[in-house]
């Protein structure tokens, strides 16, 4: 199985759909010529041509307007947006147009769109350009959200949110398209919705997406070397979300940590540990435990903004909590 | 760091325990499982049992305390090793860990190089629910599946949460709930000792102290229950129609309540259990009997006291209870003549009042209702024919939380055969 960036494994899932359906075409501020301005899609412009790969100006809310009709025409647009901190100025369409045309329309009008970018912090960026966005597009009834953690996933994902008639919001991430990892060739396809157990563990769930896999991770690798089998469970999906997936893991281990990088306010964990409580209440031997980002603007600092992320240690400390072990 | 030992709830109800007896002395060697102590619940004595291994290194509450579930009564731990509690004698706080399923550890007493607390915590310090245990769901579900009793438990969590491996970790259900040892009832002589001392308080067991709160919680303050017998009067009417006789000319006649009085105080003094004060916490028996007498008076009622009755001859009865009772409807009484009694008589037979009840006079435990003497038609002793017989019944109300149904009707029995046998007074 080829070795591919995060990066790359979209590009592939882009080509490969772009091929098959001629209906799917990109647009977005630097898509074509500047190959995209994290690189997703070089050589595109290239082999589709302009009329498919779109160079737009900086006006998000009228091309993800242009993109909301040009799917109630029948075509599959993919909307880039250079990051999601840019796609609040396009809010109106994604939130008053895309996600209710099908239910306003009757069922008449399928809205088959893909709204993807660069989501959450990366390094040193500011606090308007480093912010997680997840909790407030899953909170829309109409949209599905998913969030790639690694670039099988990415490229399942992005093709599976091409082919779905509703409209996708792909959240990726600007510090996740270089990391490599093995991606299926050809023909793989991600259902959204499933959650995925990256790692088996018996003592405590620690329940991430998005980069915050990579964080629980390495917080699972310092809790076994303190005799703790910790399960790594990757949501990918946030809306729908896989709560058969979520209390399986919680019935089995009793103990949970939810890591996002959010803040905790309203957060993607807070509806999480709804759920279990919910209809895993019997199974917990502890209160469900939440890391996530520091209820502040992200810091410019780097000490501060690194102080203010989710961390491996936040996690590990938060794990130890549920397990009683402080 | 040493382990606690809590005053663990051994009952569902169980609110406080009386340490009984320390099976261990300090230093001894224990092992979990093993029994400390053992400590009275509000239903039998139960036994207490080690939850670490180590060395009994402190007690904290002498045998015969009361201290209240959750409280600390002793420390596990290494030879050597320092409790939190020492030198100030107290339960000592430990961070995270003072508040028990129980809630609470005793307020520390002002430290005084005393060797153990005695303190009942105030009630303001006294856990709002006693019996509540602090578990997680999953412990909650495993006990319960297991059968395992969370109140057996000692919770490892923050605030003493039982957690999953606190029930898993926990013994099989100890063998000691079954095999409870139980506790002589009574620990009260019955017949009254002239010891000098006017009476003996004997602390409420747990069980008395149940007995008090649920019965007064059914039926109010007194929880009273009634027993009736009827008494066959023949022996004693002739008795008194013969000493009236004698006195002739001398005047005080007996009259059947001066006959009632004395036998009455007679039977207490066999049955001092019928001859007491509830006293909240305990039961205050008496070594004197001093009755009480109900005397209607022209607003109400007052129950001048006859003292040591059962060291009285009819004749000062007689000649007192008129006195009292003359006094009593001009109003005329000390209170010193109306209070101290230790049991009461209330008698309506003058009024034709075949069968009543009356109310207990608190704190006495009882009171009897007698009735009037009514010829009635009765088998005779053989059973064959029918005879008329002079007969009363009379009927004691009991606070059942000094007494109970048997207690009540043996001294009954006892005051039955001194009125229908009027010579075995004189023994």
């Amino acid at each position: 199985m080829p070795t591919l960036t995060y990066r790359d494994a979209l590009n592939q899932a882009l080509r490969e759909e772009m091929q098959r359906d001629p209906n799917v075409f990109l647009m977005g501020e630097e898509v074509g010529v500047y190959q995209g301005a994290y690189k997703v899609s070089r050589g595109l412009l290239e082999e589709f041509g302009p009329q498919r790969i779109v160079d737009t100006p900086i006006a998000e809310l009228g091309f993800a307007g242009i993109g909301v009709g040009a799917a109630m025409g029948g075509l599959r647009p993919v909307i880039e947006f250079m990051t999601w901190n840019f796609a609040i100025l396009a809010l109106d369409q994604i939130v008053n147009s895309a996600a209710k045309m099908l239910y306003m329309s009757g069922g008449q009008i399928p809205m088959p769109i893909v709204f993807r970018g660069p989501n959450g912090a990366a390094l040193q960026l500011g606090s308007q350009h480093s912010q997680a966005w997840e909790s407030w597009v899953s909170h829309i009834p109409g949209l599905k959200v998913v969030a790639p953690a690694t670039p099988a996933d990415a490229k399942g994902l992005l093709k599976a949110a091409i082919r779905d008639n509703n409209p996708v919001i792909v959240l990726e991430g600007e510090m996740l398209y270089n990391i490599k990892g093995d991606v299926p060739d050809g023909e793989h396809l991600v259902p959204i919705g499933r959650a995925d157990l990256k790692r088996e563990g018996k003592d405590v769930t620690l329940i991430c997406h998005s980069k915050t896999l990579t964080v629980a991770q390495k917080a699972a690798d310092q809790l076994a070397e303190q005799d703790v089998s910790a399960e790594v469970l990757d949501l990918r999906s946030l809306r729908p979300l896989d709560d058969e997936a979520i209390l399986q893991s919680v019935r089995k281990t009793n103990r949970a940590v939810v890591v996002e990088e959010g803040w905790p306010h309203a957060g993607i964990g807070a509806q999480i540990v709804d759920l279990i409580q919910r209809e895993a209440f019997d199974d917990l031997d502890a209160p469900v435990q939440r890391v996530h980002q520091a209820d502040v603007p992200m810091p410019y600092n780097k000490h501060l903004e690194r102080a203010a992320k989710a961390s491996p240690e936040k996690v590990v400390a938060a794990a130890r909590r549920v397990l009683y072990l402080d | 760091m040493a382990t606690k030992v809590h005053m663990e709830a051994l009952s569902p109800t169980m609110e406080e325990g009386r340490l009984v007896k320390w099976n261990k002395k300090e230093g001894d060697p224990v092992k979990s499982g093993e029994t400390l102590a053992e400590v009275e619940t509000d239903k039998a004595v139960m036994e207490l049992v080690a939850r670490a291994d180590g060395q009994l290194l402190k007690i904290e509450v002498k045998e015969g305390t009361t201290v209240p579930v959750g409280n600390v009564v002793a420390w596990i731990g290494k030879p050597g090793e320092k409790v939190d509690g020492d030198g100030a004698g107290a339960p000592a706080k430990q961070p995270g860990n003072e508040k028990r399923e129980t809630g609470n550890v005793a307020t520390a007493p002002a430290p005084a190089p005393k060797p153990a607390p005695q303190q009942i915590p105030q009630p303001a310090a006294a856990p709002a629910d006693a019996t509540r245990v602090k578990a997680s769901p999953l412990a909650r579900r495993i006990a319960n599946d297991s059968g395992v009793d969370l109140k057996l438990l000692q919770g490892s969590g923050p605030g003493g949460r039982v957690i999953k491996r606190d029930v898993e970790s926990a013994p099989a259900r100890p063998a000691a709930a079954g095999a409870a040892t139980t506790y002589p009832v009574s620990r009260v002589p019955s017949p009254v000792v002239r010891t000098g001392v006017p009476y003996e308080d004997v602390p409420l067991t747990q069980i008395r102290k149940t007995i008090a709160k649920r019965l007064a919680a059914s039926i109010g303050p007194v929880p009273h229950f009634f027993l009736t017998t009827e008494i066959d009067m023949e022996r004693a009417a002739d008795a008194r129609e013969a000493i009236n006789k004698q006195l002739g000319e001398q005047g005080g006649k007996i009259s059947f309540n001066d006959i009632i009085i004395k036998a009455v105080a007679l039977a207490l003094v066999q049955h001092r259990a019928c001859n007491a004060w509830f006293q909240d916490d305990h039961i205050r028996y008496w070594n004197e009997v001093h009755i009480g007498m109900a005397v209607a008076i022209e607003d109400g009622l007052i129950t001048p006291v006859i003292r040591n009755a059962d060291q009285k001859s009819l004749r000062d009865i007689s000649a007192e209870s008129r006195e009292l009772a003359g006094r009593a409807r001009n109003r005329r009484l000390k209170p010193e003549e109306y209070t101290g009694g230790t049991f009461s008589i209330s008698n309506l037979g003058m009024f034709d009042i075949e069968h009543f009840t009356a109310v207990i006079n608190p704190p006495e435990a009882g009171i009897i209702a007698i009735g009037s003497i009514v010829p009635q038609a009765v088998p005779d002793g053989e059973g064959d024919h029918v005879v008329v017989r002079r007969r009363m019944k009379l009927t004691m109300s009991c606070d059942h939380r000094v007494i109970d149904g048997a207690t009540g009707a043996a001294f009954l029995r006892t005051l039955k055969q001194m009125l229908e046998n009027p010579l075995a007074m004189l023994l």
